[in-house]
């Protein structure tokens, strides 16, 4: 019978309690279960974030625009490409010509692959420049390494599904750095292939995989802004907030300005889509995958050249594999190889210097990858990589050790007095 | 001199991200191809319809016993923003054409006059019927060659108008191979295609070289690129947009933070 006396009290499991939310009626119902409205106003609304940040801020929201729009084009293609190696270049010709709008979605999911990383270079420069990986940030800078290179790895992934010629030999190249492995490398490639070529296979595992990573990159945005929530924005002038002199709310304050830097990101992007959609990428891979003709020169997207130049610039190939991937993973060591207690080089005259020869040596690594691996450009291409990994190592370290600071302000409200007085100068993006 | 004194605005990065990027590396990229002025070109860029008329009927009489499109269908010819045949004379334009269809109900395969919505017809029925017609060479699909060569139309009728009477001396050609002045590579298997007189236009349009160039480019820029007049005018149409709402949305950014940082 029911009317049994239990023998243990009942401890309930959870400890919130429902209520207190602030809202009433339906919305109070909602808020008191699932306390998702409060939360939106507590982290979108009141928010306080410093009042010095510079457009330089509007790349985190950029790029979040940025990830939406490639999940939106990219579903839609999704619905009329073919991964298969017979019918997926003319499935993407399909998209582009019979398709309602198929060449719009096509083209802006291939030019938001390029302007996403555009977006993301400037944010990490922004970063490095004011020294926002530093404490308290160490660990949301870690998760946008991460977030980087699962970009990479889907940003690759996507260029192969057209299966061109750029498409087809480029992953033939990729996947072969695997073979560098010792001892189990030609095993992983052909585990990889899933076949002993580049094939079909191969190219219905990169569709899966490029929407899986897609997906894990959404994830893992997400704990970068729950840090960044927890720790705050960084500021130009790399002072942490006191008091409400120094900060605004996020509503309307830093919407409204983050919404002018993303128009005009925006408005770049949608004329150079419209315009010229086809500049950022090659020609060569409208020329179907064909395995038994090789390009003349394999050369990955843009935004891999750096990188692709260090991978080049060592004679072995086990070597250059790992530089090329310790020289993005070595990022991730900054926040302790640089250890000096100021954070933006505004009051850092040396590191200053440095951090703009870092940006030099990107775009001529840049320039270097694009380029034949002989001669004059692979001694350039030598002593950008050993700039590259100096900046790290040596740089880094040795500047923090003898660099004397500026006079720094006491708090942001003092930083924008001296602004204002013309005594310090930061970098714009825009003119006034 | 002081790094930081480079003033890091957009224009700069801009510059430093065009040279970077987009450099050509081939060593036979030094010849200027020729520029003609198109009318496709530029931000109200549209295509000739008659041009295109003419481009087709230069395809149809001249690449198309070599080249095929098969990306590309009858069909195709009467849609806006193409050389917008009428209905009625791409229907007269595919029934010129066979292919076989089937198995019809006794499981037989037969032939048939090509309908609008059937594929231009291909002139060898696979690569290697293709190249063993063209002495080993293949004649490229013409669907997207506009898009899958460097300098895109320049090129195209850069190499149809660079065939020279003479060989320069340095350069040994083999036999069936023909030297071209843009041309990767300066050789070419396929001979000079466009001559006078090598088709007579039904529009009355004098057939020379130039013209029959100028023509068929367009055409197979179209073909490569069939929205193209749609994605100008609708580029046009979102940039002006965007620019005025930019300007908005700055003005009340503006009158936002005017709320914190009051005019001194």
């Amino acid at each position: 019978m029911s009317s049994e006396k239990p023998n243990q009290q009942y401890k309930p499991v959870h400890t919130n309690k429902v209520g207190g939310s602030p809202y009433t009626g339906v919305t109070g119902w909602i808020d008191n279960r699932l306390p998702i409205i409060r939360m939106f106003k507590h982290e979108y609304l009141d928010f306080q974030v410093p009042k010095s940040l510079s457009y330089f801020w509007s790349f985190g929201g950029i790029l979040t625009i940025c990830l939406i729009l490639l999940i939106v084009t990219g579903l839609s293609l999704g619905m009329h490409y073919k991964p298969d190696a017979k019918y997926a270049f003319d499935s993407v010709e399909k998209i582009m010509r019979d398709v309602n709008f198929g060449w719009l979605i096509r083209y802006a999911h291939m030019n938001l692959a390029s302007f996403v990383f555009i977006a993301l270079y400037l944010h990490i420069f922004r970063g490095l420049y004011y020294g926002s990986y530093k404490e308290p940030r160490q660990l949301m800078w870690l998760i946008g390494i991460v977030i980087f290179f699962l970009m990479m790895a889907t940003a690759f992934l996507g260029y192969t599904l057209p299966w061109g010629q750029m498409s087809y030999w480029g992953a033939t190249v990729i996947t072969n750095l695997f073979s560098a492995i010792p001892l189990v490398g030609e095993s992983v490639v052909t585990w990889l292939w899933g076949d002993y070529s580049v094939g079909d296979a191969a190219l219905n595992r990169f569709y899966v995989l490029h929407w899986l990573i897609a997906f894990l990159i959404v994830g893992i945005v997400v704990f970068h802004v729950i840090a960044l929530h927890i720790v705050g924005s960084n500021n130009p002038s790399g002072i942490e907030p006191k008091d409400t002199r120094d900060t605004v709310s996020f509503s309307p304050f830093t919407t409204s300005k983050d919404l002018v830097g993303m128009l005009v990101f925006l408005l770049i992007f949608v004329a150079v889509m419209m315009y010229a959609p086809n500049y950022l990428g090659h020609p060569d891979n409208y020329i179907p995958a064909n395995p038994l003709v090789t390009p003349a020169h394999i050369v990955p997207e843009w935004y891999f050249l750096p990188f692709y130049a260090i991978l080049r610039s060592i004679p072995d190939k086990l070597m250059g594999v790992i530089a090329m991937v310790s020289s993005i993973a070595i990022l991730g060591l900054l926040p302790w190889l640089d250890f000096s207690k100021v954070r933006s080089s505004v009051f850092r005259p040396i590191w200053k210097q440095c951090v703009f020869l870092f940006v030099l040596d990107f775009f001529v690594l840049m320039y270097i990858g694009g380029a034949p691996a002989d001669g004059i450009y692979l001694v350039i291409g030598r002593i950008g990589t050993a700039f590259w990994f100096a900046f790290f190592l040596i740089l880094a370290p040795l500047v923090s050790l003898i660099e004397k600071p500026l006079p720094m302000p006491d708090s942001i409200h003092e930083f924008e007095e001296w602004k204002r007085q013309g005594k310090i100068k930061t970098i714009k993006l825009f003119n006034k | 001199m002081k790094l930081s004194c480079l003033k890091f605005k957009p224009i700069v990065f801009i510059v430093i991200f065009v040279l970077t990027t987009n450099v050509s590396f081939s060593k036979e990229s030094d010849v200027q191809l020729l520029k003609p002025d198109w009318s496709f070109n530029g931000f109200f860029g549209k295509f000739d319809r008659a041009s295109l008329q003419r481009g087709y009927q230069v395809y149809k009489e001249v690449c198309a016993s070599c080249h095929s499109m098969s990306l590309l269908s009858y069909r195709n010819l009467a849609e806006k923003g193409g050389p917008e045949f009428t209905v009625e004379e791409v229907k007269a334009i595919a029934s010129q054409f066979e292919v076989t269809d089937g198995p019809n109900n006794d499981g037989e395969m037969f032939q048939r006059s090509r309908k609008p919505s059937d594929r231009f017809a291909s002139p060898y029925p696979n690569e290697n019927a293709s190249r063993s017609a063209n002495g080993g060479a293949y004649p490229p699909d013409m669907s997207v060659l506009v898009k899958a060569r460097p300098g895109g139309s320049d090129y195209i009728y850069s190499v149809l108008m660079g065939y020279e009477e003479k060989t320069p001396e340095n350069i040994k050609l083999e036999e069936g191979v023909y030297y071209n002045k843009y041309m990767t590579g300066n050789k070419i298997r396929m001979a000079s295609p466009l001559s006078e007189g090598v088709i007579e236009y039904t529009d009355g349009t004098k057939a020379n070289q130039e013209q029959m160039a100028k023509d068929v480019v367009s055409f197979l820029t179209w073909a490569a690129e069939p929205h193209l007049e749609a994605r100008k005018e609708l580029g046009f149409k979102s940039v002006i947009y965007l620019l005025i709402l930019t300007i908005l949305v700055y003005l009340i950014k503006k009158k936002i933070w005017l709320r914190i940082e009051p005019k001194v």
